[in-house]
């Protein structure tokens, strides 16, 4: 139905897809190490520093011979990284300002010699920027006799030569990665990773730029390696979850260039900057949905355990009244006033308690059940043993041990009460002379 | 600098011969393209007209309206740029600039189609620069969630923001120029800028943003300073930490969308970060600092929008960008007070300091060894020694030590008597005894109160002497109970003549 919609065409959108994935992968494998190394800013200076280099090698040669403009671009890409470390060293400078020097000073620089040039040549700094991966299938060549867009051919090789750099040198960039002491005293030269990688990132953002424009690039080297970093610990699963997303983030952001502003009754739009948008929002799921560090799974495990801690103190409110009086029940009000909770929270809590069956409601009365009881009675027991604990083996006053034992209480298990009955020689009264509940099976 | 430039030279090389083979490439690309007719003039053949006596005269004496306004408009907002960046930087959020001006485009542009879709004329001004202001906002909340919630660092954070904005940026672009009875030709200056065609009303607009963030800057100095340097000492004092972190960044960011438009998305950066980044080179004291700054900013502005006015084919933004960074490379050369001459000046002093004493101390060890020390100093001729026995006691060449004693005899601590022999002058034996001294009390610190054996104490005690002042050397003299009067103790270990 999509397909219908965007007026799909394999020949056409086939190939823009493609040239998107191989560009967004090669850029995400390198990426993975920017972001590590806490360079991610470096991809961004060097894609919007190669203006000159383009615009050098133009007006010399005349021509918009490929491999000219491409060794010129990347050149003066490397040359980006160099200056940023000279100044940041020499002249003690913060380095993402001697970052911000760089690369506008070279931007400048670039659009200058473009203006000179403009007269005679269709070089426009917007072909830069946003890049021109509609274009994509217009330029043809052929290898092994089958016919394919150049870029695409271009991309590709860029692509494994990341790749079998990564391959090549896992071990020693990984380790300059994490310590770059440490892997000098294991005799690899830092420096030379360093600037291998920039070669190399260099020559991604040239290689990129007029498919898809620098944006794009700068986004596929962070966006994909940041989302992955949300989701494991680990590298390989890091580059393997990296090189998912930006493929993903090509395919989605093509297909939502066609389809999402056709929603809102408007042609279709740019692909690369779609594209970008699309590995932001994998970025915003992670962010959001990551399940060891996302902020929702984040905050549902706070709220469970808040939830727990009300569910504990409940139950320990209700079995200290039926100490005193083992008819008694409790109004919602009393449970309430005696709990330092949010009173909406301490409802739904109590609904909760009762669902499951640990509390039994007789109308606005509670009570606990006999499921609750023994709940109930194993968190006194732990929260009394802690308090005879601390006054034995802590010398800690009677009357200062309740808070601590309070917030102990939650985190006891059986072993752990177990352990505490050993050290306590099996009390059975705690200090403020209460009966200390037997452990129940 | 030398074991700096150690390390740098196989980069450095590598580099070399990269530029060396792009170079020939394009040499025998060029030799190539010559036996091809010519498609059309290359750069080479370009016609430079040197501006005639008039155009020099109408411009300086801003005779033309439009050079008036242009050139007024650019120096308000390099002034803001300036100073305002002079805090940022020192924040270290020299590229949250980057990020937040990459961040308004998607604010332009969709202000500009709801504003066509609302039937309101879309290029009014204010439009544009609420909707860039909004975005510009949400990049930066973006940011500071992603920085405070999530483990990513702060680098990615903003290159994410900056390139996820942009793009949606750019996607809206187009969605903007296809918009039915839009006009959306001229939204790419907010990318490219376009100095050169600024309006009076732009201009008025930079400058009363440019009255307010100086003003504020200067009601609001102390607090910022406090904020720049020690930002939880500030707090803990009571200042109001994040209302003034955001007032900052408020601040960056009116500045970003008026310039926006002005100087474009890539060069409005570097007006916030290089003429604060060339001030740093020049003083210590932050408010002269910030003055630098916003005065480097303004003076830039000036001369780019002015060259762009006076020589054809110079667009203005690109101009400014570049007297800039003229400035930013000769501070970071001369800056007095953190230049890189003045630094290496300062590091060319301290070695000669260091050597010179080193002489004269090998010449007293050298003395006391053979026991021909005078018995009073000063006053007795001292006895000459060879000065090639003085190379073997420390890891020094020939040449350093010829020029040490080149330089002591010039400054009268030794006189030469032939072409083997020198002799301690007078001064420059008392000089000597009061380094031996210096160089033996910390020795005699280090066994007795550091426990270290004292046949490791020399090197370190090699390193301190040079830099202990009269107060320190009391003090050890204090805690060392040594005998008051001001003579040279002994060594409290074999003195060895070879290295």
């Amino acid at each position: 139905m999509i397909f219908a919609i965007a007026n799909w065409d394999w020949a056409l959108d086939g190939w823009i897809i493609v040239a998107g994935v191989l560009c967004a992968c090669g850029a995400a494998l390198l990426g993975n190490f920017l972001v590590l190394r806490r360079m991610s800013l470096l991809g961004d200076a060097i894609s919007h520093a190669i203006l000159p280099g383009l615009a050098l090698a133009f007006l010399i040669t005349e021509s918009r011979t490929s491999w000219v403009m491409f060794v010129g671009a990347a050149v003066v890409g490397v040359l980006t990284a160099v200056f940023t470390e000279s100044i940041h060293r020499w002249g003690n400078v913060d380095e993402g300002a001697a970052m911000g020097v760089v690369f506008t000073t070279l931007f400048a620089i670039g659009v200058l010699l473009i203006v000179q040039a403009v007269d005679h040549v269709d070089l426009d700094p917007g072909c830069v920027l946003y890049g021109a991966i509609e274009m994509t299938p217009e330029d043809p060549i052929i290898i092994w006799g089958r016919e394919m867009p150049r870029v695409v051919a271009v991309l590709g090789v860029v692509l494994a030569v990341n790749a079998l750099f990564v391959l090549a040198f896992y071990k020693e960039l990984k380790i300059t990665s994490f310590d770059p002491e440490l892997a000098t005293t294991l005799g690899i030269n830092a420096r030379w990773m360093h600037y291998g990688l920039m070669t190399l990132v260099a020559i991604t953002a040239v290689a990129s730029f007029e498919a898809v424009g620098n944006i794009l690039v700068v986004a596929m080297f962070v966006v994909p390696a940041a989302t992955a970093q949300m989701l494991t610990n680990r590298l390989p699963w890091m580059i393997g979850i990296s090189l998912l997303v930006a493929a993903l983030g090509a395919v989605l952001g093509h297909v939502g260039a066609m389809v999402v502003p056709a929603a809102f009754g408007y042609g279709s739009t740019t692909s690369a900057g779609m594209m970008a948008v699309a590995v932001g929002l994998f970025f915003g799921l992670a962010l959001l949905f990551s399940p060891s560090r996302g902020l929702a799974p984040r905050l549902v495990r706070r709220m469970r355990l808040t939830g727990q801690i009300i569910a504990e103190d409940l139950l320990g409110l209700l079995y200290r009244n039926e100490e005193f009086d083992p008819q008694q029940t409790m109004m919602f009000a009393e449970l309430s006033a005696a709990i330092p909770a949010n009173r909406l929270a301490q409802r739904c809590v109590l609904l909760w308690l009762v669902a499951v069956n640990d509390v039994v409601r007789d109308g606005q009365e509670y009570r606990l059940s006999e499921a609750g009881r023994d709940r109930a009675a194993a968190l006194l027991r732990a929260h009394r043993l802690w308090e005879e604990y601390l006054v034995k083996e802590g010398d800690v006053l009677p009357d200062k041990t309740h808070p601590s034992a309070e917030r102990l209480e939650h985190f006891t298990d059986k072993q752990l009460r177990r352990r505490l009955d050993k050290e306590t020689a099996a009390a059975a009264i705690d200090p403020h002379g209460k009966p200390i509940p037997p452990e129940r099976p | 600098m030398t074991p700096d430039l150690r390390r740098l030279r196989l980069p450095w090389l590598a580099m070399v011969v990269v530029i060396v083979l792009g170079l020939s490439f394009v040499a025998a690309d060029a030799l190539y393209a010559q036996q091809r007719p010519p498609v059309s003039q290359s750069i080479a053949h370009r016609q430079w007209h040197w501006p005639t006596w008039e155009q020099w005269r109408r411009v300086l004496s801003l005779q033309d309206y439009n050079t008036r306004v242009v050139l007024f408009g650019a120096t308000m907002l390099g002034v803001a740029a300036g100073t305002i960046g002079s805090f940022t930087l020192l924040r270290k959020r020299a590229l949250m600039g980057d990020a937040l001006s990459h961040a308004t485009l998607p604010g332009i542009c969709l202000a500009f189609v709801m504003a066509t879709v609302l039937g309101v004329d879309g290029k009014s001004l204010v439009v544009l620069l609420a909707g860039a202001a909004v975005t510009g906002v949400l990049g930066v909340a973006a940011i500071l969630v992603i920085r405070r919630y999530s483990h990513v660092k702060e680098d990615s954070a903003l290159a994410i923001v900056l390139s996820v904005f942009f793009g949606a940026g750019t996607a809206l672009l187009l969605v903007a120029q296809k918009t039915p009875g839009g006009h959306a030709a001229g939204l790419e200056t907010f990318i490219y800028g376009k100095t050169a065609s600024m309006l009076a009303s732009d201009a008025y607009l930079i400058a009363v943003v440019n009255l307010l963030v100086v003003g504020l800057c200067v009601v609001l100095f102390k607090p910022f300073k406090v904020l720049c340097f020690d930002a939880p000492f500030g707090a803990s004092r009571g200042l109001p930490a994040l209302l003034l972190d955001s007032l900052m960044m408020a601040l960056v960011l009116l500045v970003t969308v008026v310039g926006l438009q002005a100087v474009g998305l890539v060069l409005m950066i570097a007006m916030l970060v290089i003429p604060a980044a060339a001030a740093r080179f020049w003083t210590e004291n932050m408010g002269r600092m910030t003055a630098v700054s916003g005065l480097l900013g303004g003076v830039s502005a000036m001369l780019g929008a002015g060259m762009s006015a006076l020589l054809p084919n110079l667009p203005s933004g690109a101009m400014i960008v570049i007297v800039a960074a003229c400035f930013f490379s000769l501070s970071m050369l001369l800056g007095a007070a953190r230049g890189m001459l003045v630094r290496g000046l300062r590091r060319v002093r301290l070695n000669r300091k260091v050597d010179a004493q080193h002489l004269l101390r090998a010449i007293y060890e050298q003395l006391e060894a053979a026991q021909a020390l005078p018995p009073t100093p000063g006053g007795a001729i001292l006895p000459a020694i060879e000065w090639q026995s003085l190379l073997r006691m420390r890891s020094w060449s020939r040449g350093r030590l010829l020029r040490a004693i080149g330089r002591a005899k010039r400054q009268g601590l030794v006189e030469q008597l032939d072409a083997d022999t020198i002799r301690a002058t007078a001064k420059g034996f008392a000089e000597a005894a009061r380094v031996v001294r210096q160089h033996r009390l910390w020795e005699m610190y280090l066994i007795t109160h550091a426990d270290i054996a004292p046949s490791h104490v020399d090197r370190d005690a090699d390193l301190i002497e040079h830099v202990l002042d009269d107060a320190m050397i009391e003090k050890l003299e204090r805690l060392l109970h040594q005998q008051q009067r001001r003579e040279t103790v002994g060594s409290p270990h074999p003195l060895s003549l070879e290295t």
